[in-house]
């Protein structure tokens, strides 16, 4: 339970920091942290207008969207703290509820008939399946090193080896979980979310209908979908022996070091050249690669 | 009894030919529900415990020779499948027949629907049957009657070639299946399953297994076997191709089950291999799939990938075996067979809407259509469950058997040693892969055939099709759920018929856990249905309070945008299929806007897809064979004096071998 309470907190704070972090380094005054949760409200207040071309899908998707992210964040745990559901395997529960909730993204944005809205939708679809191999192989080393098959039971035991080594891989797990983030979230750079030009977007341009409730709808999600994997950054890094309220401090710290972090990259970081990107994401499954030779390592499999 | 039934309906079906042809369908329906309700009572008996197998003998007296049936859960299980395929595709054969009613005459008709009893029967008796000779005629007559299902629209020329493509390639696979058959028998001297177990402990494996696996693979379509998959289907009329994807193509994984329960040794290597081959199948499978236009070959090769994650699934089982990891080999095996079942749903359903496509717009090529939820509701509903299912999200059906071959996979990894890691996690890549490809590929069948604008007049012209054709859908839909939310009544009994059929030890333990797990699942699915129920309803008011406007789509600025204007099958593939051309050459063809032309002329953009297989394993090496047999042309002179001199020397050379002792 404390998971989500905290996951729910930092989804608030998240999306302002980044906000910022952007304005303080270009050197405008900016909105203040809580912006884009006014924003929701404003857009809540909206009207909707809906293209005469779409139908139920459309209409359906931001839902369905939204309702992945809130279930799959259900599994995640809190340091020593069990996730409110937890079992084996359920990691790939939670992977392919993001898929669900990404499918109906994706044909949400085909039931427009728009001539963007499907470019977006095709990037989605690939970069999101390029992703998949890494995500894979990052969780099976977890499940190699500690010998769990579950987010809580993996976690806790993450550093109960007592080898100093542990750290050198939970960095790598870190830096994975970090990336695969930004790309699940649509940002730098991969896709940027303040892009001005339709060709040029993949998530925004897959939005470009939405309106009113279904858009507010559809930023809750990518906020919650921060927090989930800022959460799950948080499990990688921070051993489950320490106590509570040491962890939640450091649960936000790093929360705000994360989005810290995305506002800088944001700042001074351009977008990759769009057919670039796929081998950008690839790149990741190769890091991920390193992660199971070490991890092969560390379990002395490799070398005995 | 039993058994006399079940001869007086096989006798039966032959009397379709005389009945009128407006009686023939129902007649067929009723004689197929004899032999469902029959072999599902067998079944069940099998299944709830009381017999281990069940044994039913046809005795023919006057030939002096009697027709065995044995019927293990293996063998139930299957039947089960079967059933359940079969009965919704004749229920769905009654509304697309219906078009066929006036242009077909009625013994064309009574030959479907005997061929189609007869698949049905041929391939609940595959299963039944463990004696060699008897298997085969069983196999032929299911290779038989699928061909003429296949080549029911035979007046197009190409439908005929490909029936008969198909029926030379079962006919390669059989060739396999009988020299295994023939080596078992000849080493023990009894040609049938049951002495497969003293064979292989006498004998090396590989060989004969490798036969059966080429022999049974043909049917299955694991990769390169696969030739006739993608041609055979589209062919076929979609309640056909339903029940041949969905069922009959599991005949093969199911003989593959058959021979891996006596395989002794050589079990690791055997492992290795079918797992191998299913990865390159599951993973090239969708990727041909994503190039597809024709939505019943991108079905098809959907199929393959499908064959392909059963056999990962098999694979990792015989793993399990090789290395007594008994968990890996429960999960394992457990997960194909489940999904021989779940596969046999949503394939079917998605033949099914697909036909239904098919029926109203008359095209099955996806750039021609659009904008279909709009007037085909129900179809567009139930291939959109379909799609999620394939794709093995939760909750539906296709979830719960990836999970559980996954769940072997991460379960083994933490007890393998070096090799086996590498292997575990290659093959947790490939699944990773093809679940993620199958999204991309599904989204763009149903988006761009449901979602959007009519691409043409055909497809703003469709209506919804009939209630006879939705209502064996709501059958299929059904189950999928069941299987989907409540798991564990599905995967209990398939655990007990794995451990008891691969005789894998008690782990009582870890299946009470994992039932546990199971229901867990079931119960965050639920949560994620009602959340989406309760946002949706909220949504509904909310909106009722708010001024809610229709307009035209965001179109940057430009307002005249045509259907023309939408994204295409071919544009939503091009970036993946960019990534993809080493590997699967598909062609483009576009002459480029040259420097000099101010006003550029029509240009032509031509994209095909291309199947590396078929072209260096059949349609090369048959060329070569024609120009082959041409160049011999010449004997072919038409008279018959030649011919006796043919005659003569064929018999002066058989002298003449023998003579010499040769032959």
């Amino acid at each position: 339970m404390a998971g989500v309470l905290l996951i729910v907190a930092a989804a608030i704070v998240f999306p302002g920091i980044i906000l910022r972090t952007k304005s303080i380094l270009s050197g405008r005054k900016g909105p203040g942290i809580l912006q884009p949760v006014k924003d929701i409200r404003v857009l809540l207040l909206k009207g909707s207008v809906f293209s005469e071309t779409s139908g139920l899908i459309f209409q359906a998707a931001p839902v369905i969207t939204l309702a992945s992210f809130a279930c799959a964040m259900l599994v995640i745990p809190f340091a020593r703290m069990e996730a409110l559901v937890s079992f084996d395997g359920d990691f790939i529960f939670f992977i392919y509820l993001l898929a669900f909730g990404k499918f109906f993204a994706i044909i949400a944005a085909l039931d427009t008939g728009s001539s963007f809205e499907g470019m977006g939708a095709n990037r989605e679809a690939l970069y999101s399946m390029l992703v998949e191999p890494a995500l894979f192989i990052l969780l099976a080393t977890f499940a190699m090193f500690t010998g769990f098959t579950s987010f809580s039971d993996i976690f806790s035991n993450f550093y109960i080896s007592g080898s100093h080594y542990a750290l050198i891989y939970s960095m790598i797990g870190f830096y994975l979980l970090a990336q695969v983030a930004m790309i699940e979230n649509s940002r730098l750079p991969v896709d940027d979310p303040k892009t001005h030009l339709e060709l040029t977007m993949i998530h925004e341009v897959m939005i470009l209908d939405n309106s009113g409730f279904d858009k507010a709808l559809i930023h809750i999600g990518l906020y919650l979908r921060f927090a989930v994997f800022g959460a799950l950054l948080f499990n990688v890094l921070v051993p489950a022996e320490w106590n509570t309220p040491l962890q939640i401090a450091l649960f936000f710290i790093i929360q705000v070091v994360f989005a810290v972090m995305i506002g800088l990259l944001e700042s001074f970081r351009a977008r990759n050249k769009m057919g670039k990107n796929p081998k950008f994401i690839l790149t990741l499954s190769a890091i991920a690669l390193i992660a199971f030779m070490v991890v092969l390592i560390l379990t002395e499999k490799l070398i005995t | 009894m039993n058994t006399i039934l079940f001869l007086i309906i096989l006798f039966l079906s032959f009397w379709v030919f005389i009945l009128p042809k407006s009686y023939k369908y129902y007649y067929t329906l009723v004689l197929l529900a004899g032999g469902l309700a029959l072999s599902t009572i067998w079944s069940f008996r099998v299944f709830d415990g009381s017999d281990e197998q069940l044994i039913v003998r046809l005795d023919f007296q006057t030939f002096h020779s009697s027709i065995v049936f044995t019927i293990d859960r293996l063998s139930a299980f299957f039947i089960l499948v079967v059933n359940l395929t079969v009965l919704t595709g004749f229920l769905y054969a009654r509304g697309y027949l219906a078009t066929y009613e006036k242009s077909k005459n009625a013994l064309q008709f009574s030959i479907h629907y005997l061929a189609y009893m007869w698949l049905y029967f041929s391939m609940i008796m595959v299963v039944m049957i463990r004696d060699g000779v008897s298997f085969l005629i069983m196999w032929e007559i299911m290779a038989l009657a699928s061909f003429l299902l296949v080549i029911f629209d035979a007046q197009e020329r190409s439908i005929m070639k490909t029936g008969i493509s198909y029926l030379i390639q079962m006919h390669v696979g059989l060739f396999f299946i009988l020299i295994a058959f023939l080596l078992v028998g000849k080493a023990t001297g009894q040609m049938s399953f049951d002495a497969m177990g003293e064979y292989f402990s006498a004998h090396s494996n590989l060989l004969v297994f490798m036969l059966f696996f080429i022999g049974f693979g043909i049917k299955a379509g694991f990769i390169p076997l696969h030739t006739w998959l993608p041609q055979a289907h589209p062919a076929a009329p979609s309640h056909v191709s339903g029940v041949m994807s969905g069922v009959m193509i599991k005949m093969g994984i199911y003989g593959l089950l058959r021979i891996l329960i006596s395989v002794q040794n050589n079990l690791f290597e055997i492992g290795i291999i079918i797992l191998t081959i299913s990865i390159i199948s599951g993973i090239l499978g969708v990727m041909m799939a994503i190039m597809q236009h024709d939505l019943k070959r991108l079905l098809a090769y959907h199929s393959i990938e499908n064959i392909g994650i059963i056999g990962i699934g098999i694979g990792l089982g015989v793993i399990g075996m090789a290395l007594q990891n008994p968990v890996l080999s429960l999960l394992g095996f457990s997960g194909g067979i489940l999904h021989v079942l779940n596969h046999s749903l949503f394939k079917s359903l998605l033949f099914y809407n697909a036909g239904s496509v098919y029926h109203t717009s008359h095209t099955r090529n996806i750039e021609q259509l659009g904008g279909l939820m709009k007037k085909m509701p129900y179809t567009a509903i139930f291939f959109l469950i379909g799609s999620l299912a394939i794709c093995g999200l939760p909750p539906f059906n296709g979830f719960i058997s990836e999970y559980l071959i996954f769940l072997g996979m991460f379960k083994s990894l933490g007890t393998a040693n070096l090799y086996q890691s590498i292997i575990v996690t290659g093959s947790l890549v490939g699944l990773a892969l093809i679940g993620g490809l199958a999204v991309f590929c599904f989204t763009k069948a149903f988006g761009i055939v449901f979602l959007g604008t009519p691409r043409s007049e055909e497809a703003a012209r469709v209506s919804e099709v009939s209630k006879n054709m939705l209502f064996p859908q709501y059958i299929i839909v059904f189950f999928i759920l069941l299987i989907g939310m409540a798991s564990a009544y599905f995967v209990r009994p398939i655990f007990s018929l794995v451990s008891q059929t691969f005789g894998i030890g008690e782990i009582q333990a870890f299946r009470g856990a994992f039932i546990g797990d199971l229901t867990k699942i079931n119960l965050l699915g639920g949560i994620f249905v009602l959340l989406i129920v309760l946002l949706l309803l909220y949504r509904h008011f909310h909106l009722k309070r708010r001024v809610v406007e229709r307009g035209p789509t965001w179109g940057c600025g430009y307002t005249a945008a045509t259907s023309k204007h939408q994204y295409t099958a071919t544009s939503y593939a091009d970036n993946y299929a960019k990534l993809a051309k080493p590997l699967l050459r598909n062609r483009e063809t576009y002459s480029g806007i040259g420097n000099e032309e101010v006003f550029p002329g029509k240009k032509k953009f031509k994209t095909q897809s291309f199947d590396y297989f078929k072209e260096y394993l059949i349609d090369r090496p048959v060329h070569l064979l024609l120009e082959g047999l041409k160049k011999i042309a010449f004997m072919q002179t038409g008279q018959i004096q030649h011919y006796i001199l043919y005659l003569f020397l064929y018999m002066l050379i058989l002298f003449l071998l023998s003579y010499l002792n040769l032959i």
